[in-house]
């Protein structure tokens, strides 16, 4: 990325509530010298397991692999553990306990052994009360939760290499540049 | 010749120092390069530049070590996982900002004409002009013709890509083919110039890239990934440019780790006779002599080793009998302007990552256009498709968002202002003697900020781009406005100013500082005012062509 691809980044946030823009921005918005560092904070691998099935959920196996397939559970993982804030962290790891609770509530049945039309019924109206809340969420409130999963998730996804090389076309190299390429509807877009 | 006696010295090897050290290496002279920083070899070197986004454990985003340990680079997207290594380190360089600069620096070989955005416009008779012309500054002590077959040596040389637009604002100049606009920045270029009767010009910027090969450098292969280094070479870059050339003379020697903390000067003789140079790895100093000296060392870098020099005879350093050493810092100011939707493109895409976009060039109090304040701004921008960060706010989660979010989205087109800021003699850098470096060393004390000329001339940054692509038949065309802080614009200019008279300017014509004629400075600190374009191809051009005047005042036995 350069000045005018960061400017033309942020200029494309700004037009739109976009799902992402916390996040890219998290680095300016979100930083506080005071808040503590979550090194220490650690995810077992059933912790990865249960967020790939989550992220699985949100980007799923069609005729290209899914979200699990990309290793986004783990990838999310080293993100809440580097990249997040305090907030956040807090925010990610309630989340994590609220989906499975809410599982049960739903399902008489944790996250992990409910089915996959479950899961994706559950997920969807977690998305839902998501969007609500961010609708009167104050600029310093702690974002939701699903909000995190969502964009990890997409991230994780969108930047892997199943992701970069199968749901999207990807090439290395392209050698030039054709501004007046063809598109019909349904073709993939090209990896960044 | 003793070892540490050399015909010329180059402090710094970045844009500015790169060219010194060809110009003079090609000109027979045995030429040492100082770099304070690392070195990092072409293309080996270049450890990121060919993995691929998912090798990274961050996929390029940064951390809050990250964030911690680049409490100023975090500011603006510079701090980023990809070429973190390449951003100086803040914790043993620090500096202290009596008001916020954000100042973004690379302290290697190459400097930041490894990161740099390439950017590459000639200046005009309006910028060299503007000072005599309003009464900001002084006036510039040169004129387009004197550095016009400057530019044409260094383009040609560079490789730079360009439209040539016929627009005596933004002199045409020795340009490798243009890189393409897309399909839909063309269709808004027709409709801005077809509104504005072609006082108003899109064309596609202008940009240190080639576009067909040069000696030893293959041409752009769109990978939009220059600022890890390019191992084509594809962009022009100390490294990939200069250096190399420098080299292939046999008279080039370059010393990394090599920190010049003051130049030596001779008050008989009123000449320096060397610098003094602190090994940043062994703290050992050592002092190295030569006929001439050029300081490109950074804008603020180069007035800091001024700072330092003979200041037993002006207490205020080298140059400072001016009384403008340190002073006039300017910038650009941007990071405002406006963008929407463009209709009707669903059938076109675009093929390749171009690491260029569109510009816009200054219309402003030009040609009869009168505002309320002087000077102007130029718009830098391009138009693409939406990608998969982009919010779908009616889709959910499952298989038809990531079908959805597989496709490109919407066109959109943006376009950021980039604006003159005026000569302020208040906006200055000192030394700060109560903070040192890792080696001790005082630190500078940054001073600076946008007075009323700026921020009256924001708003018509931002409203006019909001007008303009309206009348393009942008749809939905917003404004927005991130905020500017001084150094942003990683175009840190002035505090060496060159002029027509040693009592308000640090240095003459040639570059030469006035108290000691084989010193010359040819970075941005020379600059005396900042137009509205991007300023590096400028230092070449200076920096070719105080080279060229230094090596015939040597034969004539003037320095």
């Amino acid at each position: 990325m350069n000045r005018r691809d960061a400017v033309s980044r942020v200029a494309l946030l700004l037009g739109a509530t976009v799902i992402g823009a916390d996040f890219f921005l998290s680095g300016c918005k979100l930083s506080n010298k005071d808040e503590k560092k979550g090194a220490s904070l650690s995810f077992t691998k059933d912790d990865i397991a249960y967020l790939d099935e989550i992220a699985e959920t949100i980007i799923p196996t069609t005729d290209t692999p899914g979200a699990k397939a990309a290793k986004t559970g783990e990838f999310m993982t080293v993100m809440v553990k580097d990249a997040y804030d305090e907030k956040n962290q807090k925010a990610f790891l309630e989340g994590m306990t609220k989906i499975d609770e809410a599982s049960e509530k739903k399902f008489k049945s944790g996250y992990m052994k409910i089915s996959a039309e479950q899961r994706t019924e559950l997920l969807k109206e977690i998305d839902a009360e998501m969007k609500e809340y961010m609708k009167s969420k104050k600029k310093d409130d702690a974002p939701h939760y699903f909000t995190l999963m969502k964009q990890l998730t997409m991230l994780g996804y969108f930047t892997s290499e199943i992701g970069m090389t199968k749901a999207l076309r990807y090439d290395p190299v392209p050698g030039k540049f054709d501004g007046n390429y063809p598109y019909k509807k349904g073709d993939r877009a090209f990896a960044g | 010749m003793p070892d540490n006696v050399y015909d010329a010295i180059v402090v710094g090897s970045g844009i500015s120092g790169g060219w010194a050290a060809k110009e003079l290496a090609e000109k027979g002279l045995k030429v040492l390069m100082l770099e304070r920083g690392n070195d990092i070899k072409h293309v080996k070197d270049y450890e990121q530049a060919n993995k691929p986004d998912w090798e990274f454990p961050h996929r390029g985003n940064r951390t809050q070590q990250m964030i911690e340990d680049y409490p100023v680079l975090k500011r603006d997207y510079p701090l980023n996982e990809k070429n973190l290594h390449y951003w100086t380190n803040e914790k043993d360089c620090p500096y202290t900002e009596v008001k916020r600069f954000d100042w973004y620096r690379g302290y290697h070989v190459g400097g930041r004409s490894l990161m740099w955005g390439r950017q590459s416009y000639r200046w005009s008779d309006f910028d060299f002009g503007a000072n005599a012309e309003d009464g900001h500054g002084t006036d510039w002590p040169i004129r387009y013709k004197d550095i016009a077959p400057w530019y044409d040596y260094v383009e040609k040389f560079a490789g730079i890509s360009g439209n040539k637009d016929g627009l005596p604002q933004l002199p045409d100049g020795q340009f490798l083919p243009p890189m393409e606009m897309n399909v839909v920045e063309k269709h808004v270029a027709e409709g801005i110039k077809k509104h504005y009767n072609g006082k108003r010009l899109m064309t596609i910027g202008r940009v240190a890239n080639l576009t067909a090969p040069l000696p030893g450098r293959t041409n752009c292969q769109y990978r939009n990934k220059c600022w890890l280094g390019c191992p084509f070479g594809a962009y022009f870059s100390t490294q990939s440019s200069t250096l190399p050339a420098a080299m292939a003379t046999g008279n080039l020697t370059l010393h990394p780790f090599s920190l010049v903390t003051k130049i030596l000067y001779d008050k008989d003789k009123k000449k320096a006779t060397g610098v003094e140079v602190l090994n940043t790895e062994t703290n050992l100093t050592i002092e190295y002599k030569a006929k001439v000296i050029f300081l490109c060392a950074s804008a603020f870098n180069s007035t800091w080793v001024l700072f330092n020099s003979a200041t037993d005879i002006w207490p205020g350093g080298l140059g400072s009998s001016s009384g403008e050493l340190g002073h006039n810092v300017m910038d650009h100011h941007f990071r405002l302007g406006a963008n929407g939707s463009v209709e009707g493109f669903d059938d076109k895409y675009y093929f390749g990552r171009r690491p260029n976009g569109i510009y816009i060039p200054r219309y402003q109090n030009l040609f009869g256009d009168k505002r309320d304040y002087v000077r102007g701004f130029g718009y830098q921008g391009g138009a693409s498709r939406q990608g998969w960060s982009r919010n779908v706010a009616e889709l959910s989660i499952g298989v038809d968002l990531k079908e959805m979010l597989s496709e490109p989205g919407n066109w959109s087109i943006g376009i950021t202002a980039f604006g003159e800021i005026l000569p302020y003699h208040d906006n200055k850098i000192t030394l700060d003697k109560n903070k040192k470096d890792k080696w001790g060393l005082p630190v500078l004390a940054i001073d600076s900020e946008l007075k009323e000329n700026e921020h009256k001339m924001r708003k018509d940054m931002m409203n006019d781009a909001l007008e303009m692509l309206t009348n393009a038949g942008v749809k939905d065309a917003k404004t927005f406005d991130s905020g500017y802080h001084m150094g942003m614009g990683i175009h840190e200019m002035g505090t060496a100013r060159m002029g027509k008279d040693p009592k308000s300017s640090v240095l003459n014509g040639n570059n030469q500082v006035w108290d000691a004629k084989n010193v010359f400075v040819t970075d941005g600190a020379a600059m005396a005012s900042a137009a509205a374009v991007n300023p590096s191809l400028t230092y070449m051009a200076l920096t070719a062509r105080a080279a060229s005047f230094a090596v015939e005042e040597l034969k004539k036995g003037n320095l």
